[in-house]
């Protein structure tokens, strides 16, 4: 065991360079953590998406609308438990800039779709009784400092004018990864304000929501769906929830493949970091090495305590970095505007990532100074002068 | 008295895989921070050069982007009664009513992803200029005809002269290729302005107008006009260049945000990376300085002498970074832009900002890296340095 207060002692012998690198690893561990974490935040709709929610929209485009009269057919459809639809409303809240999901929904049938946004039943009721009612989630409630019997306006673009809503529910979410920054409101208000208005618009869906009994069913009655409304003026496109948000995710696909070639450019700094460290470190060592191999000690020994003071700093530096990483993620996740990523979490897999990385290098880093140690011959080891 | 600067330089000989080592990580982060910047320029500089400065982008107030705005056909007609509209070489009046939505189009290495459709009128040619039809022909106004930018058919399946995409309950065919020196357009699909209006039921309802001013100094008198008739309340006139600009603000912004927050983060790396090799440097000359010192040197010389070493070290990085970072500029990438909605292709941009930011950043590294070893190594004691 003497060997690794050896180590131990080695590692310190230079405070400077070593606590240098430690904070070099930590610092850039923690950029690693951050920037995984920006990736992961964006695709996280993919996994809270469920297995037995299949959306349908219009086949050309997401932004074309559907006649409400699909509902009664999918409905009929066998396999099919629920149907409820939603439409985009945007608008502007306050200013441009405050990004949330704005949605018009069917009150009686939205929050069975969707039974991660919880309410209460009064609440519930309230919101399927009074038509200008809105419901919003806690995450936005928290934003704006509001309370239920609060006026919500909003200036609309795709359906312009003004239009208000009193807060009548705020809804908690019910996973981790559930989205708690939607405001939801009656689609019969929206509807028949536009009956007035623009009558042209009127009775049109943005997306159906089909809530279906058996999750392994979902490619046939999505064909089914689709199917129902082939050579009609308004065909639909039946995906499974999952797939409808991946393709949302696909559509930024080169931001998010370049933060992620990004993420592991850090993995890269870090190593020259650590294997600058190593290489000084052996060579101002060299005679030391020189002496060992002398008294008998094999390579074995040698390679040991290189390769443990690599591994000893290395885990420090992770040790630290990793330790930081989450109180700076939570500082991170109070700025960021909640509408734009709504779940901002470090995520197992980045820990694991991270820690395996800092383990990597500490091997890596490592093999250079290793090799140098073991060819250098006795003699040339003891004629060094660093 | 100065220390020389051969003196400086011969150092670079000594320590050369260490030295070596900093210098690849400096120009790591530099080349990443290039990177960056060169990305947000891009989209700018692509959205820039979409817009005319002497056109006029009509939209309806508070709308994000031109899918959400509607311009409903009262409101049309009053528009183009406007006394500020130029007039082409026959007479016609220089103006586009457009209809604008996106598409799902399947991109070819996967995935799916949103394309602008957009219906234009015939003038559109003088409107923009810059348009040119690569391949093919311009549509043809009575059928079902579609031109594309050349950035969609690079990046989309099925969208080549001969295509036929289905929307709106019809096929449209692709007759042409065009190119617009490389601005958002090339993002998007056009088609005749009353087809499209035609095949999306949306009456007689467009997003958004677009004309040429026939004196842009009067740009004040139609803002004016717009803020004083009741029938022009809820909508407003823009700049064409600066609506566009505007409509990258908010991607070119989250990438430059983001990206250099980065960028600061491994530079932290890169900085311990440079203070450790600057350290070692010093410690290895102790003799040198003490003899330095001993011949007359003053510490703000030797000073000097190790933090302009740290400077070129960071500077070579900068180069090297820059050089990689310059190659950029033959890839096209396209992404989301969030405020259209739909795809947008940009080419990496490099300025002259660019250079000069990044060489600050270099500089900035190298005196972090290099300040507390210089100053160490311009207070160490006469003595104690030439003993070793």
């Amino acid at each position: 065991m003497k060997i690794f207060k050896l180590i131990f002692k080695n590692a310190f012998r230079h405070k400077l360079r070593s606590l240098l690198t430690i904070i070099g690893i930590a610092v850039a561990l923690i950029a690693f953590g951050l920037l995984r974490t920006v990736v992961t935040a964006w695709s996280v709709g993919v996994d809270a998406a469920s297995a037995n929610r299949l959306i349908t929209r219009q086949a050309v485009s997401f932004i074309f609308p559907l006649p409400l009269s699909y509902r009664d057919k999918i409905s009929s459809l066998p396999g099919v438990s629920k149907v409820s639809y939603q439409n985009w409303f945007g608008g502007v809240y306050k200013d441009k800039n405050q990004f949330f999901a704005r949605m018009a929904a069917d009150p009686e049938t939205i929050f069975d779709v969707y039974p991660e946004l919880m309410i209460t039943p009064a609440e519930l009721d309230a919101f399927k009784k009074e038509r200008n009612a809105t419901i919003i989630g806690s995450d936005i409630a928290k934003q704006y400092n509001l309370k239920v019997g609060d006026q919500m306006s909003l200036d609309g673009d795709i359906f312009p004018g003004r239009w208000d809503f009193v807060i009548r529910g705020i809804y908690q979410p019910k996973f981790k990864n559930t989205d708690a920054t939607q405001m939801l409101f009656s689609w019969d208000y929206l509807n028949e304000r536009m009956k007035t208005e623009m009558p042209g618009r009127a009775n049109e869906v943005g997306w159906y929501i089909v809530q279906i009994s058996d999750p392994s069913k979902a490619a046939q009655i999505s064909e089914q769906i689709d199917g129902l409304f082939k050579n009609s003026s308004a065909e639909t496109k039946t995906e499974t929830e999952r797939a409808f948000t991946q393709g949302f995710i696909s559509a930024s696909g080169a931001i998010i493949t370049a933060m992620n070639v990004m993420s592991w450019a850090i993995v890269g700094i870090i190593l020259l970091v650590l294997g600058n460290t190593m290489i000084m470190a052996a060579r101002e060592r060299t005679r030391e090495y020189a002496v060992f191999k002398t008294l008998g000690f094999s390579a074995f020994h040698l390679i040991g305590l290189i390769f443990g003071e690599s591994m000893f700093i290395s885990c420090l530096g992770g040790g630290v970095g990793l330790l930081l990483t989450f109180p700076i993620v939570s500082g991170f996740e109070k700025v960021i505007p909640k509408g734009f990523m709504p779940i901002f979490e470090l995520e197992p897999i980045t820990i694991v990532f991270a820690v395996s990385s800092a383990l990597l290098i500490g091997i890596v880093a490592a093999v250079f100074p290793i090799q140098r140690a073991l060819s250098t011959k006795i003699v040339d080891g003891f004629r060094f002068v660093g | 008295m100065k220390v020389p600067f051969k003196y400086v330089f011969r150092n670079f000989k000594s320590r050369k895989l260490t030295t070596g080592i900093t210098i690849t990580g400096i120009a790591l982060v530099v080349f990443v921070f290039a990177a960056v910047l060169m990305m947000a320029y891009g989209v700018q500089k692509t959205l820039t050069a979409t817009g005319s400065p002497d056109n006029i982008k009509i939209t309806r107030k508070s709308s994000n982007g031109e899918i959400s705005s509607i311009i409903d056909g009262e409101t049309r007609n009053v528009i183009r009664t406007l006394p500020f509209i130029a007039s082409s070489s026959d007479g016609k009046p220089v103006i586009s009513e457009e209809p604008v939505v996106v598409i799902n189009l399947e991109i070819k290495s996967g995935g799916m992803s949103n394309v602008t459709v957009r219906g234009v009128s015939l003038q559109f040619d003088k409107l923009h200029p810059q348009i040119k039809i690569k391949e093919g022909r311009t549509f043809n106004p009575s059928l079902r005809e579609l031109v594309v930018g050349d950035a969609v058919t690079s990046k989309f399946a099925g969208a080549k002269i001969g295509n036929k995409i289905k929307f709106a309950g019809d096929y449209w065919n692709i007759v042409g290729v065009f190119e617009s020196n490389g601005s958002g357009f090339d993002s998007e699909l056009w088609g005749d302005s009353d087809q499209l209006l035609n095949a999306f039921h949306r009456g007689s309802s467009v997003s958004t107008i677009t004309f040429k001013m026939n004196n842009i100094n009067n740009f004040d008198q139609l803002t004016r006009a717009f803020e004083t008739d009741r029938r022009l309340l809820q909508f407003e006139p823009e700049i064409e260049q600066k609506y566009y600009e505007e409509q990258s603000q908010f991607l070119a912004g989250f990438i430059r945000i983001l990206g250099t927050f980065i960028t600061v983060i491994f530079s932290f790396g890169a900085i311990i990376g440079a203070m450790i090799t600057m350290y070692a440097a010093v410690a290895n000359r102790t003799i040198e300085i003490g003899t330095m010192r001993a011949l007359g040197f003053g510490r703000t010389s030797i000073l000097t002498a190790f933090l302009i070493e740290s400077f070129i070290i960071s500077l070579i990085g900068c180069a090297i970074g820059l050089f990689i970072a310059s190659f950029l500029q033959f890839f096209r990438i396209s992404t989301l832009n969030f405020s259209s909605f739909a795809d947008l292709s940009f080419s990496f941009a490099l300025s002259p900002s660019i250079v000069v930011s990044c060489i600050i950043f270099a500089l900035v590294m190298g005196f972090c890296g290099g300040f507390l070893p210089s100053v160490r190594a311009s207070r160490l004691n006469i003595v104690n340095a030439l003993r070793g």
